[in-house]
């Protein structure tokens, strides 16, 4: 053994330089991917390139963003969630149902939540769908692909019955009712920047220390790299299954108010295959749909990637039918990155 | 390395008569590493011809060179005399040559039949001609003497039998060569008897074997040509009337080797107590562990032994925690665990160490580092966050103590051998601070070398007050370190011994007839 691993060491920094180029490449694969989106059609139109551009481009890159970080968490443990967009045009549903006051008939008054009060029931809305999703997949072994499917149209038909298919155009508040500010998330900036990204930043932010930082971090990577060595090794499996539901569905229902306030509208058909948007934008990020590996930054890239390409599409007047084709090559181009990347990993002598 | 029979190198043409496939200086490399150098190696006609090596020593990697699998650096393959150049498994058939896998390459969802004529389906005129697949099935079954039905689903046999499909669909292309990379290792006594007879009926029929295998005293009963590889050299090599055990163990490790003797140490107060344990087949018809009692002393190495089938993988799985017992008691320092969760278990100080390192042991998409403390996770976090420098002392120290061979850390848990591999993931187990650790074959796929570390690793633990208890199939490791053999059959215990342990006595005990 000792000579072959000495005779290793002796080759290596012939080939270090063209190795680690190629591994840098495809490790950094979205990071360059982006580049190049920006360099190309920045070269192409003159507008793409300034600033403003670039907060529009990332408020929306905010909603897919959001989406996809709770997507990550579901995909590292080797599951997937479908509802993600359903639950998002739910959640916005719901926040403007609050917003046009609860009518209590027992008491013969209506009650309106202040705005932080209907954030935080919102949030639950995103939890309880959540729960739904987590307690199917993990306690009564529905396939992930199957349950929120499923929950998919039911978050959808709950939202189209909430409103009877109409839409929320009124989220203001009245002054009166001490309930105003519900667009503060979508339209006030601090420092010029929409507060959408601020969210954005906090939640990309919480998310990767849980990952990197957290034994619940630990043990979604290991229940998604091998269910059953860490459920031997102690790891609650079932618990860290329905927690990434949970927290994608809150993710989802900050998605949905921070969309409905930036739109100042809660429309019931909101959101709809942002869910495919979110898996994409994971994918392209690196991450591998078997569960166990990826990252927030790599998913954020992701998103960036998507929602930029989409943009400079639109802004170069490309067809919109072009841009669809645009997407689909570049996840499929991803996907195939990814196989390389972890095709020669998977497999253990 | 001075062994006596290296001198007679096999001679550069080889007797056509006599070998039927042979390698010439055979070398190969991954990148930069060699794991071939040079490898002079002879199939004999209608023998049998077994490669003995540790984990790491080449044996895989020559096999895939002669199946077509890979093509070699340098050097040539003769086959019958002439010089031939495989390029892939299909060309590797088609010359005769095939080879069954160590790792099962069936398809559970579908029916034995459909797994042994899998892309190679007999057409008939309309559509695949069931019937006659049906009926060479059924033939090749009544030829291995097992009793396995064609339209049996794989993911219903046992894994025994599975292999016995493996065998029967590689016998199915009539092949003149024939590999076969450890086949027993999941196989009953009466099992390997069958397919001994099988390997005898084979070598009638002027099929020439190639044979690998870790279990050295099996693999003496079946061979005719013993070769020896070690780091990618041919170290030995000798007709079968030349060689015994010890010359194969010295040839492979390169010293004499043992696997320990038991700690003599001064057994504390009962660690584990089983009570009456009953545990429900998984099929649901009756009682894979029968009313179980064992009681585990601290300090106390406890050998477990018995076929596929006798109960020791249920019996642990339920006393970790991941199968529930139907009845019955399990008691950790005399307070019952029974409904503990298995975290709860492990933080109580009892931990398993299962049998399949790649499905139940190993988190394949982390680190070495990360899968060694993958348990022990509590102990490095602080409030909310793990501590990245505990975390590294914790993964630093069970480096040292498991002795796991690794570039670092940092290194893929893939990139390990087996023998490494199934240290990582007792290492895991031992950093919890166990009292009572149980082991179902840990020495299942490992090389001679790493098994001795294993057992040492173990002894030692046990001077220092730990109850281990392990089981085996194979009665060699029965009689190293284990204070008391304990041999299960049909979920009961069969017998015990505490001295005088014989072989003979173990095998009678567990229902297995002495085969040589």
């Amino acid at each position: 053994m000792s000579d072959v691993r000495s005779a290793s060491l002796e080759t290596k920094p012939k080939k270090a330089g063209e190795l680690n180029f190629v591994h840098l490449l495809l490790e950094g694969r979205a990071f360059f991917a982006l580049i190049v989106i920006i360099a190309i059609f920045s070269f192409l139109s003159a507008n793409y390139f300034s600033v403003p551009n670039f907060l529009i481009m990332t408020s929306q890159v905010a909603i897919f963003g959001l989406l996809a970080i709770g997507m990550l968490l579901v995909i590292l443990s080797g599951g997937i969630d479908l509802s993600v967009g359903s639950t998002l045009a739910l959640c916005g549903v719901f926040a403007g149902f609050l917003m046009q006051g609860i009518e209590l008939e027992a008491l013969g008054v209506i009650l309106y939540l202040p705005v932080w009060a209907v954030f935080i029931l919102t949030l639950c809305m995103g939890a309880l769908v959540g729960i739904l999703n987590g307690v199917l997949v993990a306690y009564f072994k529905v396939p992930a692909f199957v349950a929120t499917l499923g929950t998919l149209y039911v978050a959808r038909g709950v939202a189209l019955l909430m409103t009877n298919g109409l839409t929320f155009n009124n989220l203001s508040g009245d002054p009166s009712f001490s309930n105003t500010g519900f667009e503060w998330l979508g339209f006030n900036r601090l420092w010029g920047v929409p507060i959408s990204i601020f969210v954005l930043t906090a939640v990309a932010v919480s998310v990767h220390l849980l990952l990197t930082r957290t034994p619940f971090g630990r043990w979604l990577y290991s229940t998604g790299g091998n269910a059953n060595a860490a459920e031997l090794s102690g790891v609650p499996v079932k618990k860290v299954q329905i927690w990434v539901y949970v927290l994608s569905g809150v993710c989802a229902a900050i998605a949905g108010v921070v969309l409905s306030s930036q739109l100042t509208s809660a429309g019931p058909t909101a959101g709809t295959t942002y869910e495919l948007t979110a898996i994409a934008a994971v994918v392209v990020g690196g991450a591998s749909l078997m569960g166990g590996r990826g990252t927030v930054r790599g998913t954020l890239l992701g998103a960036f990637v998507i929602v930029f390409l989409g943009a400079g599409l639109v802004i170069t007047g490309v067809s919109s039918y072009w841009q669809t084709v645009f997407t689909g090559a570049v996840i499929v181009l991803a996907v195939m990155l990814n196989s390389i990347q972890y095709g020669n990993k998977g497999k253990s002598g | 390395m001075g062994t006596d029979t290296l001198d007679d190198v096999p001679q550069a043409k080889p007797d056509v008569a006599e070998v039927v496939l042979a390698a010439r200086h055979v070398a190969k490399s991954f990148g930069a590493v060699q794991a071939l150098k040079g490898v002079n190696f002879d199939v004999h006609r209608g023998q049998v011809t077994t490669l003995f090596g540790e984990n790491g020593a080449g044996k895989s990697t020559l096999m895939k060179v002669l199946s077509g699998v890979h093509l070699p650096t340098e050097g040539e393959l003769i086959l019958d005399g002439k010089p031939v150049v495989i390029t892939s498994t299909v060309a590797a058939r088609e010359l005769g040559i095939s080879i069954i896998h160590q790792e099962l390459s069936l398809a559970p969802n579908m029916n034995v039949r459909d797994n042994i004529f899998m892309g190679r389906e007999i057409m008939g005129s309309f559509g695949v001609d069931y019937a006659e697949q049906e009926r060479q099935t059924r033939a090749l079954m009544r030829d291995l003497e097992e009793d396995i039905d064609p339209l049996t689903l794989v993911e219903d046999l046992r894994l025994g039998q599975q292999q016995i499909v493996e065998i029967a669909r590689a016998l199915s292309v009539n092949s003149r060569i024939l590999i076969m990379d450890e086949p027993t290792s999941a196989l009953s006594a009466t099992e390997v008897e069958v397919l001994f007879k099988v390997i005898h009926d084979l070598k009638a029929r002027g099929v020439s074997i190639v044979y690998i295998s870790h279990h050295l005293e099996e693999a003496l009963t079946i061979t005719d040509h013993a070769v020896v590889l070690r780091d990618g050299i041919m170290t030995a090599y000798g007709p079968r009337a030349e060689i015994d055990l010890e010359w194969i163990v010295r040839n492979m490790v390169g010293d004499n080797f043992d696997l320990g003797s038991p700690p003599e140490n001064v057994l504390g107060a009962p660690a584990l107590q089983l009570e009456s344990l009953c545990v429900a087949m998984a099929s649901g018809a009756g009682n894979a562990v029968d009313h179980l009692d064992l009681t585990v002393s601290a300090g106390e190495v406890v050998c477990i032994y018995g076929l596929m089938g006798a109960g020791r993988t249920e019996m642990m799985e339920c006393v970790a925690g991941r199968l529930a017992p139907s009845s019955g008691n399990i008691l950790l320092h005399g307070q019952d665990v029974s409904k503990l969760t298995i975290s709860q278990r492990i933080a109580a100080g009892l931990v398993l160490v299962p049998e399949d390192r790649q499905r139940d042991g190993l988190v394949q998409t982390m680190s070495v580092g990360r899968n060694l403390s993958l348990a022990s996770i509590g102990n490095f976090t602080k409030s909310l966050f793990t501590n990245t420098n505990d975390e590294d002392a914790i993964i630093d120290r069970s480096i040292k103590e498991v002795t796991v061979k690794a570039e670092g850390p940092d290194a893929p848990i893939g990139s390990l051998s087996g023998g490494n591999q199934q240290k990582v993931v007792i290492g895991k187990m031992l950093a919890t601070k166990p009292s009572v650790i149980l082991l179902d074959e840990p020495s299942r796929g490992i090389d001679i070398g790493a098994k001795g570390e294993v057992f040492r690793i173990l002894a030692d633990r046990a001077n220092n007050g730990m109850a281990v208890v392990y089981t085996t199939s194979e009665v060699t490791e029965c009689l190293a370190i284990a204070h008391r053999v304990i041999v299960m059959r049909r979920g009961r215990i069969a017998a015990e011994f505490t001295q005088d342990i014989t072989k003979e006595a173990i095998m009678a005990a567990s229902g297995e007839s002495l085969a040589a």
